[in-house]
């Protein structure tokens, strides 16, 4: 977390949003201020912006396209994007469309990025079939640092079947980005999960672990 | 087999359509249904199979005409306003009966209306979509996992009565994600495609795919040929879910993710003394009617609840023929309905709203 620009990457369904959310809330503890951008062009439904008022409530600064949850299906970003580089007292978690279509949008930003330096975090749910072990991971993620132009510094391992996730559902996807980390370089940065599914792994772990609350549901059974 | 993935309903489609055998897919980029042709752009090279993103809807569904003509397993997929446009291939298709599988992640409309989730296509998808005397099977999940099932089962319909089969989702179905297992569930036997132009090796009389009858007592022959098909598929396919139906004297009834809404307020209307059960279309054609039959002497009203200003509503109307009273609720535009504005249309026709 010492960079001051966060930038969160993965395949939708990764829990990439939940991630990114929960790590602007983290942020918040130690900034403050904080912003998070919505630079989803690619998934209509299910972002960062459903959960504004939440975060804005906490302090966080969304920026996000006016369409947004809307009825249009505009690739737009948010009007006042350039914030995130000309407030340098501000902390900056970036929520990145679900694949290299989405990691577009980056490739805009990159000669600001490459000279302020970022941290860039692949999360990866190995329950995903796109992305269920080390070589399709990398596939993915190849794609998604083609597109964006950028480098990715870190991986997460958010394994999850939402709401059923178990440990051992953590420890094996755990292995696959393991995997991951070792046939590309790239360190395993944090471990997600819901509380539950994180416990009795803390002495494997450590504080690797990262705990989610989940913001993005429907607000009734489904 | 059976392990747990986590998919959205979109990409289970794409995925439970490779796996029972399918590798031509055609079509054009469309939200809510995009995840479908971006999942077969990334799979099907891998296998061997034909990803191929046309000029046009229209285009798409006419290669879906052709590769059916040949005797592949085809798909195509797109929403709302996409699916307008593939009407015409598809009266073609049902013309020259031929099986194909066409997906509608429905989008609100009329017109370009907007990307959130509707179900206002349900009479373009039941009361003939394109011209002609014509009817395609329709199928309508409510859950990630009977998408699997469904997507599977809607290729052997298609193959074994040689005609279009629509899959129908709303918006919402598309773009969830939930655990599932990919397991197919019961397969059909299929027979043998003698009907398809794969070339007849000197062997056989050419094979002829045409849906241009000149003589009109052929042409009536035919369409009534066709519809002895279809009375018997009518018979045969009808499928709904009966959810705490046994003991229940007020029957809610919807479809798709709809239903599964509809279940909230079922529990909350349970623990407020009114025995509500639901009954969930599977085949929106060919409609349940005998289900809801069943129930016509046993619940005092029937409300439907649909995404939509009141369409199957009007199948269920026809079914119970004036026994039970039929009442609908409805929201449009891209708008959910929330289980409590279930509840209090509910409490307004049992008399216990406030």
């Amino acid at each position: 977390m010492s960079k001051r620009i966060h930038i969160v990457v993965g395949h939708y369904g990764s829990g990439k949003t939940e991630f990114a959310i929960n790590y602007a809330l983290k942020l918040k503890e130690t900034h403050e201020k904080v912003m998070i951008a919505d630079l989803d062009i690619v998934n209509p439904y299910f972002r960062t912006n459903d959960v504004r008022q939440m975060l804005e409530a906490k302090g966080i600064s969304v920026l996000a396209s006016p369409y947004a949850g809307s009825n249009v299906d505009i690739p737009a970003l948010p009007a006042d994007i350039l914030r995130l580089f000309d407030d340098k007292s501000s902390a900056v978690v970036l929520d990145v469309g679900g694949d290299e279509d989405g990691a577009v949008v980056l490739g805009r930003f990159r000669q600001q990025l490459e000279e302020e330096g970022y941290e860039m975090l692949f999360v990866v749910n190995a329950f995903r079939p796109l992305t269920k072990d080390a070589d399709s991971i990398l596939e993915f993620l190849r794609e998604v640092e083609a597109a964006s132009r950028l480098k990715t510094t870190g991986l997460v391992n958010s394994s999850n079947l939402q709401g059923l996730t178990t440990a051992e559902d953590i420890i094996k996807g755990q292995r696959a980005v393991e995997e991951t980390a070792a046939k590309s370089g790239i360190p395993v940065a944090y471990i997600a999960g819901i509380p539950e599914a994180l416990q009795g792994l803390e002495a494997q772990y450590g504080e690797k672990l990262f705990p989610i609350a989940r913001f993005l549901d429907l607000g009734y059974e489904f | 087999m059976a392990e747990k993935v986590l998919v959205k309903g979109n990409e289970a489609l794409a995925e439970a359509a490779i796996l029972s055998g399918c590798r031509h897919y055609f079509g054009y980029p469309i939200t809510p249904q995009t995840e479908i042709a971006a999942y077969m752009a990334k799979r099907m090279p891998k296998i061997g199979g034909v990803f191929l993103q046309a000029e046009s809807e229209v285009a798409a569904a006419n290669m879906v005409f052709g590769a059916a003509g040949a005797g592949a397993r085809a798909l195509t997929s797109s929403s709302s306003p996409g699916i307008s446009l593939k009407a015409e291939a598809l009266s073609y298709i049902a013309g020259c009966d031929l099986p194909c599988v066409v997906v509608n992640i429905v989008r609100a409309g009329p017109g370009l209306g907007g990307i959130q989730p509707a179900q206002s296509d349900y009479f373009q998808a039941t009361k003939g979509h394109g011209h002609g005397d014509y009817q395609m099977i329709v199928l309508a999940p409510s859950s990630v996992q009977e998408v699997i099932h469904l997507t599977a089962d809607a290729f052997d319909l298609a193959d074994l009565y040689r005609m279009p089969v629509m899959i129908i989702g709303d918006g919402m179905l598309g773009q969830m994600m939930e655990p599932v297992e990919f397991d197919l569930g019961k397969r059909r036997e299929i027979p043998p495609k003698t009907w398809a132009t794969t070339g007849t090796e000197m062997k056989r009389e050419h094979n002829i795919i045409n849906s241009l009858i000149m003589n009109p007592d052929d042409l009536e022959a035919c369409v009534r040929e066709r519809y002895k098909r279809y009375d018997y598929i009518k018979e045969h396919e009808a499928m709904a879910e009966e959810y705490l139906m046994d003991d229940a004297d007020f029957m809610i009834t919807a479809y798709g993710t709809t239903a599964r809404i509809a279940k909230n307020a079922i529990a909350e209307l349970r623990k407020q003394g009114i025995k509500a059960g639901l009954v969930r279309p599977i085949t929106l054609w060919p409609f349940p009617e005998k289900i809801y039959q069943k129930y016509t002497d046993k619940v005092s009203a029937i409300l439907s609840v649909e995404m939509s200003m009141g369409q199957m509503v009007d199948d269920v109307k026809l079914a119970v023929g004036g026994k039970v009273p039929v009442h609908f609720y409805g929201r449009t535009g891209g708008n959910v309905p929330y289980p409590d504005e279930i509840i209090q249309s509910v409490l307004k026709i049992t008399g216990g709203d406030k």
